[in-house]
């Protein structure tokens, strides 16, 4: 249930770019990549984070309600498997202590876990399902955990402006089976490599939702964290932000943390 | 018997105050919830003494208080539980009440805790650490909390549970005026044992469980006094005394992912004194998802159950049945699902309906829906003696 776009290792020791040179490739689809990789690479060694954030779903009418969750990343120092992630619910009250832990991986199904606290039990969930909303949401499965940059394709679009910046556009096409997206369209700023808006087409070609990302922060470790994401479906009128509160880097998190016999023991 | 209880309790809270006390000026997380619910029967009841009331109401509290330090923790959770109707459905009850010490790769849990092992729907064979609060609900998955001492060992091949449970707790059964009774009432306070030790015998359990890739597994193995009683009339015949055994019983649960499918086993071999068998649930859990380019996910459940156990042993509904049923999640704000389910006994035709139906209303209320319908039930068959309490029913919960 990764939150930060972007975060695949594979790129920079496959394609070594270096950090602030310029792009120079041949065909639409090689800069696509390159531009990706490097929007991925500004992310890397982060290490493991934790951050709470709250996630306010709006309906058409304009109602709304909100769910508090706390997330623990670990990052994976080896490039070929995904990172780990684990989501603790503090609300609504009902749900409260319900958790997911998922083994993210490349092009297979994650792996992964759910725990649900009245009947105190684990139950390995089927990850075919990327396509369904997460807990109600605008997101979807696979918006959270299908961030992996060798999960696409891609094809560079052009340049635009966006906000103050100026920002890189690409088409991104899914390469992992059960997505729910024909294509996403992405805009990375030219600055600090990251990604502002991502445009996501359903499977008929129409365009679903388009998701904001606003409020970038960057940490003492050099990573940046956008804090303030909105999706919003075009087709339900319906949104979902989510707002991030501060993320800890480098917390005690290893891999003990992050396996199924810890969710009985998160509270 | 319930002095016995009382006075373990109050050690243990005594226990829980040294607990707190540790704990120091550290904050404590409290949440709590109500349930107020109703259950409406459709038929006058088949048995004397029985409350021929259409409705019976009762209401449940819970409360959670939890404490998290470095390398510790803390939790507190009592359970109450008052029914108009029936005496034997009062329950006050401490679900949790421990403290656990964590180190790099071990953990020790000292106090009342609840543990579930297992992966089927319809019945849990392998699921054996807590007693079933058997009055609570019919479907065995509310538990009654357990007093151990339970030792885990997280290794990269798998994670090891090793439990030493030093006190019984007894399996609640409807009350004679209670609805979903045996014939003949259960009495509750002279149980029988087969230890000498009685309740107080010290049961062991041991448990392996991990996962390789699709595969999650869980092995276990328990030595004691079995949750699930023979039940024998007395002398004057006016009541059913429940007997607990001495058993040694062997667990295997076993899990299958592939794509929407979910395959799932649980096997046990029994061991008593003069007996043995064998048991077990499989089957499987498919879902197609988003339905017609709707949020709705439909599963569909088939597990078939067998259990070889013989007339002597305590008595089982799961003992050669077929299991069907559908899971709705629509997947929207309110978290609403549906689950719908029929049992069915291929060998006497008794039929089991079960609809479970779940909507959080605004944030902080939930509403559950829970038809049971019991059917085809002849006299001598098992679910004859709750033939006539086919029932509808409504709970609102609360949350803090």
């Amino acid at each position: 249930m990764k939150t930060n776009p972007m975060k695949s290792f594979v790129a920079a020791v496959v394609f070594g770019i270096s950090f602030s040179g310029p792009i120079a490739a041949n065909t639409p689809e090689d800069q696509g990549f390159e531009i990706a990789a490097r929007s991925d690479r500004s992310d890397l060694g982060f290490g493991n984070s934790r951050v709470e954030l709250q996630m306010i779903l709006r309906n058409a009418a304009g109602q709304e309600s909100t769910r508090s969750l706390k997330i623990s990343t670990l990052e994976k120092a080896d490039e070929s498997v995904g990172d780990k992630s684990l989501v603790l619910f503090d609300t609504p009250r009902d749900i409260e202590g319900t958790a997911l832990l998922s083994h993210a991986k490349i092009l297979d199904p994650d792996d992964q876990w759910l725990f649900l606290p009245a009947l105190k039990r684990v139950k390995r969930i089927a990850s075919s399902n990327k396509s369904g909303p997460f807990v109600g949401s605008e997101f979807a499965f696979e918006d959270f955990t299908a961030i992996e940059l060798n999960k696409f394709d891609y094809r560079y679009a052009g340049t635009e402006a966006c906000g103050a910046l100026q920002c890189d556009v690409l088409e991104r096409l899914p390469k992992y089976e059960n997505s729910g997206y024909s294509k996403q369209i992405s805009w990375i700023d030219q600055e600090v490599f990251q990604i502002r808006k991502v445009e996501f087409y359903d499977r008929r070609g129409d365009l679903l939702k388009v998701l904001e990302l606003d409020d970038y922060r960057q940490y003492q470790n050099g990573v940046w964290r956008a804090h303030r994401l909105k999706m919003r479906n075009l087709q339900t009128n319906k949104e979902t932000d989510l707002v991030y509160q501060d993320y800890s880097f480098n917390v005690d998190l290893g891999s003990k943390d992050f396996v199924k016999g810890r969710l009985s023991r998160l509270r | 018997m319930k002095s016995s209880r009382l006075k373990s309790l109050l050690s243990l809270a005594i226990l829980l105050s040294a607990f707190v006390a540790e704990a120091g000026r550290a904050s404590w997380e409290i949440s709590s919830s109500i349930d107020l619910g109703m259950r409406i029967f459709m038929e006058n009841p088949r048995w004397p003494n029985q409350d021929d009331a259409t409705t019976q109401l009762s209401i449940a509290g819970t409360t959670e208080l939890r404490w998290r330090g470095d390398d510790s923790r803390a939790s507190i959770i009592p359970y109450l539980r008052y029914d108009e109707t029936d005496d034997e459905r009062s329950l006050a009850d401490l679900k949790e009440a421990y403290w656990a010490k964590e180190a790099e790769s071990y953990e020790l849990l000292i106090g009342i805790n609840t543990v579930f092992w297992g992966v089927t729907e319809s019945v849990h064979l392998v699921d054996i650490i807590n007693q079933t609060d058997g009055v609570a609900d019919i479907d065995g998955e509310d538990k009654l909390g357990q007093p151990m001492i339970n030792l885990e060992m997280q290794r990269d091949w798998g994670l090891i549970g090793a439990y030493l449970l030093p006190y019984f707790r007894e399996r609640t059964f409807a009350g004679k005026e209670g609805r979903l009774r045996t014939p003949l009432p259960v009495d509750t306070d002279n149980p029988q044992y087969e230890s000498s030790e009685e309740e107080n015998h010290i049961d062991l359990a041991l448990r392996y469980s991990h996962f390789v890739g699709s595969v999650d597994i869980g092995l276990s193995a328990f030595s004691g006094t079995s949750r699930e009683p023979r039940l024998l009339p007395n002398a004057d015949g006016s009541a059913l005394i429940p007997v607990y055994d001495q058993i040694e019983q062997l667990g295997l649960d076993l899990q299958y992912t592939d794509d929407a499918w979910l395959w799932k086993l649980e096997a046990i071999v029994r061991e008593t004194k003069n007996d043995s068998f064998n048991a077990a649930v499989g089957g499987f859990e498919y879902t197609f998802y988003q339905v017609a380019d709707s949020t709705t996910d439909v599963g569909v459940l088939l597990e078939l159950q067998y259990d070889g156990r013989a007339g002597d042993q305590p008595i089982t509904l799961a003992d050669n049945d077929l299991f069907a049923g559908i899971r709705l999640a629509f997947n929207d704000t309110q978290d609403t699902a549906v689950l719908a389910g029929v049992g069915y006994d291929v060998e006497t035709s008794e039929t089991y309906v079960n609809i479970e139906a779940d909507r959080r209303l605004g944030d902080a209320y939930v509403l559950e829906l829970r038809a049971r319908i019991f059917t085809n039930a002849d006299a001598g068959d098992t679910s004859f003696a709750i033939g006539k309490d086919d029932y509808l029913q409504v709970q609102l919960s609360r949350y803090f």
